[in-house]
């Protein structure tokens, strides 16, 4: 096949994958633009495999290793339970990135095959595309790993944080550019390995400051690097799908990202500088926590929301631990029986990542039409009987918009505390990520419900038949 | 006339991509954040082209020198990812219903 002609296939696989993320801007369309992904894919790897030509025996090899990942990956793919969807994310995001590293070098050891010079004598703009390739691919990897350990719960969500970290994470980052530079001069085997070693460095040091409730930030941005990471193979290679859809994708992180940031009031690199919330526990915490709260047992809870006209669910992360996504639902169609109206109502950074919230409910057969933003639902708060606050915290706290001392303060939150009364399921008073206490604990109108979010929600079925 | 370095041709592409993802993306409602998230991780992957070129085009009568093995290797973790990505999209999207017109 001639170059002009695989090109031309490049860039329609290209114009496929934009389709496909047009596809997601409604549910309706968002499963044919996941065909067109597909078959955007397929053009992508038929074209190279015909533009390539000489089937010699290393085709054989080709075919079983892209079989060998396809299945494990179709496997961890049926088999994820969707409450894992973070972690999962993560360790496609490290996959990304260690592909392309592992292009990169094979192009730093192989560059005829590539067009772009011979080895020792690589031409300077490959070697600058393809040391930016392999740097952001190495971030990308061992960054995706820590975050994959955190959601994974094998590493402590709480931030570690050491004197000097960001000036060495600036020196390591400088290193690299400077590395580069050499490299450009000398052509040298060594400073390229060094590169990506410095890089895999940096990005574990990147991410290992970062509380697990900044997790949405972290996944998005890791979403974006590794798109950047796929741009700058993409330039090496002079491929255009790889160009596009490396831009597409690192747009679509850092927009991601961007929303997560807003979603908590925070700059993004307050939240990148890490050390928020976890493990300082403020010294008065203990004589608040003295304050009286009502307490109420499954029972109060369904003779509330029984007798109410309209009741709103806030989930949060809380309901992803326990897994109580279906008995929530089973919860709701007993209330819908009973004639009350419910409507869910979803804070941007609830959860651990962009959109978990949606999925977990879709997964539990709630129709997307009953889930609302933050946005589109607040004003009805005011209206609303009963608030069922599961899993929630920090995205309820009024303090965010009365207190300017509070870490939270200016953080958009949902107004459940304007409803006539509020449900909250939580298993203890201790206080949410960012370490401060809920006063609406304390409200009149709160009723603390302490158990397992799971089984309180089954519990209040029961009572409600 | 000089002739323009095909780079910039590339960078063009590149910026202009930008610019699509940016608009195109604004327009994903927020419930379908995290299918945004796998879908894009699949088409990432996209970089298997490179991979492939690598370990096809390499050293033939040597199949397992070093270039040729990171390509190979890159193979097998792009695969994962296209695979598990366009999959976990799938299941993920099939799970979002509409509320039935009846009851």
């Amino acid at each position: 096949m001639s170059e002009n002609l695989s090109a031309i296939f490049y860039l329609i696989s290209g114009v496929l994958f934009i389709l496909a993320l047009r596809g997601l801007s409604s549910p309706e369309t968002s499963r044919r633009g996941n065909f067109f992904g597909i078959l955007g894919m397929a053009i992508a790897i038929v074209v190279t495999f015909l533009s390539i030509g000489s089937f010699s025996s290393v085709f054989i090899y080709v075919l079983f290793f892209l079989l060998i990942g396809g299945s494990i990956g179709a496997f961890v793919a049926f088999k994820i339970p969707m409450t894992a969807m973070p972690e999962l994310v993560a360790g496609f995001h490290s996959l990304v990135g260690l592909a392309a590293v592992f292009v990169a070098i094979s192009a730093f050891l192989n560059p005829e095959v590539f067009n772009l010079g011979s080895s020792g004598d690589i031409k300077i703009s490959s070697l600058i595309e393809m040391s930016i390739g392999a740097a952001v691919g190495a971030i990308t990897f061992s960054g995706s790993i820590i975050a994959f350990l955190k959601l994974r719960g094998i590493m402590s969500g709480s931030p570690i944080t050491f004197k000097g970290q960001h000036y060495i994470n600036l020196l390591l980052g400088l290193s690299i550019i400077v590395l580069i530079f050499y490299l450009c001069k000398t052509q040298s085997d060594s400073i390229f390995w060094r590169i990506i070693a410095i890089s895999f460095l940096l990005g574990l040091l990147l991410i290992i400051p970062i509380g697990g409730a900044d997790m949405p930030v972290v996944i998005s941005m890791l979403n974006s690097y590794s798109g950047w990471a796929a741009a700058g193979i993409g330039f090496t290679l002079e491929n255009t799908a790889l160009i596009i859809t490396g831009a597409l994708v690192g747009s679509s992180g850092a927009i991601l990202s961007y929303i997560m940031c807003k979603g908590m009031n925070r700059s993004f690199f307050n939240v990148i500088l890490g050390g928020f919330g976890g493990t300082d526990q403020s010294p008065s915490g203990k004589s608040k926590e003295q304050k009286p709260v009502k307490n109420g047992n499954a029972e109060d809870a369904a003779f509330l929301m029984k007798n109410a006209s309209s009741v709103i669910i806030v989930p949060g992360y809380g309901m992803a631990v326990a897994q109580a996504q279906h008995a929530l639902r089973e919860m709701v169609d007993t209330l819908k029986k009973n004639g009350v109206k419910v409507s869910y109502a979803i804070h941007p950074v609830a959860g651990r990542m962009p959109g978990h919230m949606n999925v977990l409910l879709a997964e539990a057969n709630v129709p997307y039409d009953e889930v609302f933003e933050l946005e589109e639902i607040n004003n009805d708060f005011a209206n609303c009987d009963v608030a069922y606050v599961i899993g929630a915290n920090d995205v309820t706290n009024p303090v965010a918009k009365t207190d300017p001392q509070s870490p939270i303060y200016g953080m958009p939150v949902l107004d459940v505390e304007r409803c006539k009364s509020v449900l909250f399921v939580k298993r203890s008073l201790s206080p949410g990520y960012a370490g401060i206490d809920n006063e609406l604990f304390y409200r009149d109108n709160t009723l603390m419900l302490f158990s397992d979010a799971k089984k309180m929600t089954e519990d209040i079925i029961k009572s409600l038949n | 006339m000089i002739e323009i370095d095909p780079f910039i041709f590339r960078l063009s592409i590149f910026i202009l991509s930008i610019f699509i993802g940016y608009y195109v993306v604004w327009s994903v409602t927020p419930s379908l954040h995290t299918p945004l998230m796998s879908v894009t991780n699949a088409i990432s992957s996209v970089i298997i082209v490179g991979a492939i070129i690598a370990s096809l085009a390499g050293n033939s009568e040597n199949i397992f020198d070093t270039a040729n093995i990171f390509g190979f290797l890159a193979i097998i973790l792009a695969a994962v990812n296209i695979f598990g990505g366009f999959l976990v999209t799938q299941r993920m999207l099939q799970m979002y219903k509409k509320k039935k017109k009846d009851k």
